[in-house]
């Protein structure tokens, strides 16, 4: 698959890496080296994905789902977390000069490690397996459509409320 | 001790899913989210040998918390796929958007059913 990049928004495609960040070459780069950076993303990802891995299971056992009954938590879960991704997107690359672990930390790791795709699918599996074919179905369609309508109302929102802070 | 082993595995997961994505990244030039989409496969794929693996009684709960909840929900990601397909769709790439979207259900959830099979092959 080949295309070019167009830009219709300054916000990046791809909100987990920023391959369009300049690597230092070696010896002529700031204090520790682009190995000692690349620790510290690592290291930002980890801590953010275990406190959101941490979050959903916090939130799995606070509002337990019955073994053939629809995941409404981890429907939450995903819907929440992509709603909440679409503003922090927007936040960070129009409005706030974040320093350079915030992104890793909170959009790779926090939201990354609360939202999961893995369960959605096994679970719908699981509701297939049990002989729930059509809740499997419901829920299928009905995770991917509120996730979409979330990260495009957190980015929409946000840039509306960016855009009247601004006027 | 069960948050431990959450926070354990999803300390590995989520640096996996970065690095991944950015090994993967890197090997083309094309504005579809190859990275995101191998993560949630692979992921998905792990979790489904888990889920058949518990049902065989071959997992313990201590490893399901570890491998399942903790390093297979930090791996995948259900934020940044569906941003990435909200950008495609806004980029002008509608029909990236449309296959990013489809196209990672129906890996992912092929995955998941293939995980589960070869669990129940080996341990029912």
């Amino acid at each position: 698959m080949e295309a070019q990049r167009p830009k219709a928004f300054g916000e990046p495609t791809d909100p987990d890496i920023d391959l369009s960040a300049p690597v230092p070459a070696p010896g002529t780069s700031r204090r520790g080296g682009p190995a000692r950076g690349q620790g510290q993303i690592l290291a930002a990802v980890a801590v953010g994905g275990a406190i959101g891995a941490a979050a959903r299971y916090g939130a799995s056992l606070l509002w337990p789902t019955p073994a053939d009954g629809f995941p409404w938590t981890t429907f939450a879960v995903n819907a929440v977390g992509c709603a909440v991704i679409g503003a922090f997107m927007v936040l960070i690359t129009d409005v706030w000069a974040a320093h350079r672990l915030v992104r890793p930390f909170f959009g790779t790791g926090v939201l990354g490690g609360f939202t999961t795709f893995s369960t959605y699918a096994v679970d719908i599996e699981r509701l297939a397996g049990g002989g729930h074919a059509r809740m499997g179905l419901a829920y299928l369609a009905l995770t991917l459509i509120a996730a979409l309508a979330a990260v495009w109302s957190g980015v929409w929102t946000t840039r509306r409320l960016v855009a009247w802070r601004r006027a | 001790m069960n948050w431990l082993f959450v926070i354990t595995g999803a300390m590995i997961g989520a640096p996996l899913r970065y690095l991944t994505d950015r090994a993967v990244q890197r090997r083309h030039d094309t504005v579809f989210p190859w990275g995101t989409f191998t993560v949630n496969v692979v992921g998905s794929l792990i979790l489904g040998v888990l889920a058949g693996a518990a049902t065989a009684g071959a997992a313990s709960s201590s490893t399901q918390l570890f491998l399942g909840t903790g390093l297979c929900g930090a791996l995948t990601t259900y934020s940044t796929f569906s941003y990435e397909t909200l950008r495609l769709a806004e980029e002008g790439a509608g029909f990236y958007a449309v296959a990013n979207a489809l196209g990672s259900v129906a890996a992912s959830l092929g995955a998941a059913f293939a995980g589960v099979a070869v669990a129940e092959a080996i341990w029912l």
